[in-house]
């Protein structure tokens, strides 16, 4: 392997490495030009890269490199970009009333675009990803609303929140618990009676009676004819939407021992343009007035 | 050595030319490049190379330029790929992302284009008008008009750094720079409005994408075209390769005819006179000389060679001086050639004798065969020309019969259905209506099916059929509800249609949709 005279192939004429497996040699043939030219530039390449760029893992960081790249810069960048592009809007929104958004077919479909996406944030824990809601946690698609589904409406409830403690302006009612008030009789009674408006009650007989209940303790915030007030926020008892469950056994527990929803005040948390952008989508959803 | 004097052959010029990879002597893969200096070749395939040269260089230079009035709402490009408005327009045709499969349908037209061709003439695709053989052609060009036909450019070459070679270097560089240049600059004037983006360009204004396409495509033109040039076909490009494949023993392929060039001589009278068998080839090198491959033809059939058909030429002018047939080198078929060369040595059994392949009176015998145009189309030639017309037909009638007016509807989801006050059920679907043509258009929107549901559009009331405002060369969105009444429910319709059509034109799109209402509806 060491000696001076490097061995020759015969057949090709071209010199071998020296090595041998089994009388297999290698030939020794070089590079071609532009695959070493190739190898010669990547590795230029390289040095140059790790120069300008993060490279090399330190203890703590890696080096960063003369052109101060980073990713996260970048990210950055990007976020700031996209919202400079948006300011006009944004700002157009901060400052119009919610009809004047409305009427701009544009600026309305921009702040539905961005009310969609703040309420995937902030609104779909409770409402659901759809608006469609759940017992207890209303359904924003349909067209009954507790407190009024004007957008302006829709604004109030959303930046004020419902019996949220610390806000002046929240939404306050508050149902009293006739499980103490009531005989089981009258509750039952009263029950049969709201089931007869949309449907057919369990027993035809307690209607009556149940009537007189309703009129003496009910109608005073659900309304003579239980078609609700959005003044107390008091649910319609006379159409197919049932908040708090459908039958007359639901009735019965909310009357007995009345559950009571709260929803946060959205105002100071998330600021008036995207209280507004969540008004203008709640309302796009189909239920809007 | 490479710039010997030429010596004179009668009339005949006879040149020094190696050829830079010989049957006689391989060159060995790891050797440097040997320089080719093709000689500039005249005839009529030299001719027909300069038109196709004409013709390809000012479709591709001058096509962005072409005007196509489209009205107000659409570009006046006639070739031009929009790709952030992701358009593609040609002529009176606009092609939308979805409708894609035109391009993809061409490029299968291509193939097989390149597979008919290929069968029928050889690899008359390299020849003539691959953008490589084409832009070294138009590369050589500019390099003959500064440095001189083949014998100046190898004392140039050879020669030492004097002023005048530094002179012409730096000229001959910097044109094919321009041509680089310009060549790259074209290509982007596909993408966008050309007279637009041209002054932005200059302005230095343009987006930093076209400088870079601008800056690839020169340094690719410059160095495959003027640098790389025989290298890209014989090293780089998988064509020849795949070409190869293609080609049968009735294909047509470059072809020296050694039945009747063998045993060249370069001093036929003597070796006639000898009584010797001679051959037509006065080994005079002018087919050597002038190939930009750099081979030399009467090898036979090579890798390298891209049937320029340039040796052709030289070859048909030299039988010219001599006053022979002309066509020692020529457009043949194996079959043909391997025929004729049996006659010549009578099977293979002696070597080749041109006096078996002439009669007394000089002209060739009987047996000899000769091109029959008729070979070109055999069955494979037909198969292929008949999946391209098919290919073509299909895509023709998809391009007559496809919709301007088009309906993409999107069902919610989430939630399925919605229960309203009145006990009514709605649902709730994006309507996507593409007006493919770049006129406003007001089409109708109907619903079909379920006569009990009613259509609501924000903003336009309830009803079952809408006019609707559509923009020209855009996708208008409408969010639509559909309601059936608490009465009518459970609907038992299983689905239902919306139908938008253009009550102008008559032309219509049918989608064909479904309603979904509580389980304890059904
Ligand atoms: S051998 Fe003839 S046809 Fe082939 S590349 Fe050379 S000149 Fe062209
Ligand atoms: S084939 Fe024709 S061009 Fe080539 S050396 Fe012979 S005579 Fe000359």
């Amino acid at each position: 392997m060491a000696d001076e005279h490097k061995h020759v192939d015969e057949v090709s004429g071209v010199e071998t490495t020296g090595h041998e497996w089994d009388g297999i040699r290698e030939l020794n043939n070089p590079m071609p030009r532009w695959w070493l030219y190739s190898f010669y530039a990547t590795i230029i390449w390289a040095i140059g890269y790790a120069i300008a760029y993060p490279s090399w893992p330190m203890l703590t960081e890696a080096t960063r490199g003369v052109l101060g790249y980073s990713s996260r810069a970048e990210v950055t960048a990007e976020l700031s970009d996209a919202k400079a592009a948006q300011a006009g809007n944004v700002e157009r929104i901060a400052s119009d009333k919610i009809e004047d958004i409305m009427a701009d077919p544009e600026l309305r479909q921009f702040a539905i675009s961005a009310g969609a996406s703040a309420f995937k944030v902030n609104c779909a824990q409770c409402h659901g990803s759809g608006a469609a809601g759940g017992k207890g946690f209303p359904n924003l698609n349909d067209d009954e609303w507790l407190w009024g589904g004007k957008p302006e409406e829709i604004y109030q409830t959303i930046a004020h929140g419902i019996r949220h403690a610390g806000d002046g302006e929240t939404r306050v009612s508050e149902m009293p618990a006739f499980g103490d008030m009531l005989a089981p009789e009258e509750i039952r009674a009263t029950a049969a009676y709201v089931a007869s408006l949309t449907g057919t009650p369990s027993s035809p007989a307690l209607v009556e009676p149940g009537k007189q209940v309703f009129a003496d303790n009910c109608a005073s915030c659900h309304g003579a004819d239980a078609k609700g007030s959005r003044e107390f926020g008091a649910p319609n008892l006379a159409d197919a939407i049932w908040l708090k469950g459908e039958g007359e056994q639901a009735i019965i527990d909310q009357m007995r021992l009345p559950k009571h929803g709260v929803m946060p005040a959205w105002l100071q948390r998330i600021g008036d343009p995207v209280v507004k952008e969540l008004a203008i989508f709640v309302h796009s959803l189909g239920g809007g007035e | 050595m490479l710039h010997q004097p030429a010596h004179k052959a009668g009339s005949v010029e006879r040149l020094e030319a190696e050829p830079v990879n010989a049957a006689r002597q391989r060159r060995p893969l790891y050797e440097k490049r040997r320089k080719i200096f093709p000689k500039r070749a005249e005839g009529r395939f030299r001719r027909f190379k300069w038109l196709v040269m004409l013709v390809t260089l000012s479709i591709y230079y001058l096509t962005p330029w072409i005007r196509w009035d489209r009205g107000a709402h659409a570009p006046d490009q006639a070739v031009l790929i929009d790709l952030g408005a992701r358009r593609f327009y040609f002529f009176f045709i606009e092609i939308w992302p979805q409708e894609f499969f035109f391009v993809a349908g061409l490029l299968v037209m291509a193939g097989f284009g390149l597979f008919l061709v290929t069968s029928a003439v050889g690899r008359a695709w390299c020849g003539y008008a691959c953008p490589q053989t084409v832009w070294v052609d138009l590369f050589l060009v500019i390099e003959r008009f500064i440095e001189g036909d083949r014998n100046a450019r190898m004392r140039l070459d050879a020669g030492p750094w004097t002023l005048d070679k530094i002179r012409k270097r730096v000229a001959k560089h910097s044109i094919w720079l321009v041509i680089g240049v310009v060549t790259g600059g074209a290509w982007i004037f596909y993408f966008a409005d050309a007279p637009t983006l041209l002054k932005s360009f200059v302005a230095l204004q343009a987006a930093p994408a076209a400088y870079m396409t601008v800056a690839t495509l020169t340094a690719t033109t410059y160095v495959f075209g003027g640098l790389m040039r025989e290298q890209v076909c014989t090293y780089m490009c998988p064509w020849p390769r795949i070409q190869a494949a293609m080609l049968d023993e009735n294909s047509l392929v470059v072809t020296y005819k050694d039945w009747r060039g063998e045993t060249r001589s370069r001093h036929a009278k003597k070796a006639a006179a000898a009584g010797e068998a001679v051959g037509d080839c006065v080994d005079c090198n002018a087919c050597v000389a002038v190939c930009p491959m750099g081979i030399d033809i009467r090898d036979g059939q090579q890798l390298e060679c891209i049937t320029c058909a340039l040796c052709i030429d030289a070859c048909d002018g030299v039988m010219d001086k001599l006053g022979r047939e002309r066509g020692l080198i020529s457009y043949a078929t194996l079959s043909d050639y391997a025929a004729n060369m049996a006659l010549a040595t009578n099977g293979g059994a002696t070597a080749i004798d041109t006096r078996r392949v002439r009669g007394a009176n000089g002209a060739f015998v009987d047996g000899i065969r000769h091109f029959d145009w008729r070979i070109i189309f055999r069955p494979r030639v037909l198969v292929y020309f008949g999946i391209w017309v098919l290919v073509g037909l299909g895509l023709l009638y998809a391009l007559v019969s496809r919709d301007r007016l088009e309906l993409n509807v999107l069902h919610d989801r989430n939630p399925q259905y919605v229960v309203e006050s009145d006990g009514s059920v709605r649902n709730g679907y994006m309507i996507k209506l593409l007006n493919m043509i770049p006129e406003q258009r007001r089409i109708t929107l109907t619903l079909e099916g379920m006569p009990s549901a009613q259509m609501r559009i924000a903003g336009q009331g309830d009803g079952r059929s809408f006019l609707v405002a559509i923009d020209p060369d855009k996708v208008t969105s409408l969010k639509v509800f559909v309601t059936i009444p608490k009465a009518k429910l459970p609907e038992a319709e299983q689905g239902f249609s919306f139908k938008a059509e253009d009550p102008s034109s008559h032309e219509r799109d049918v989608y064909r949709a479904n309603f979904n209402q509580p389980a304890a509806a059904k």
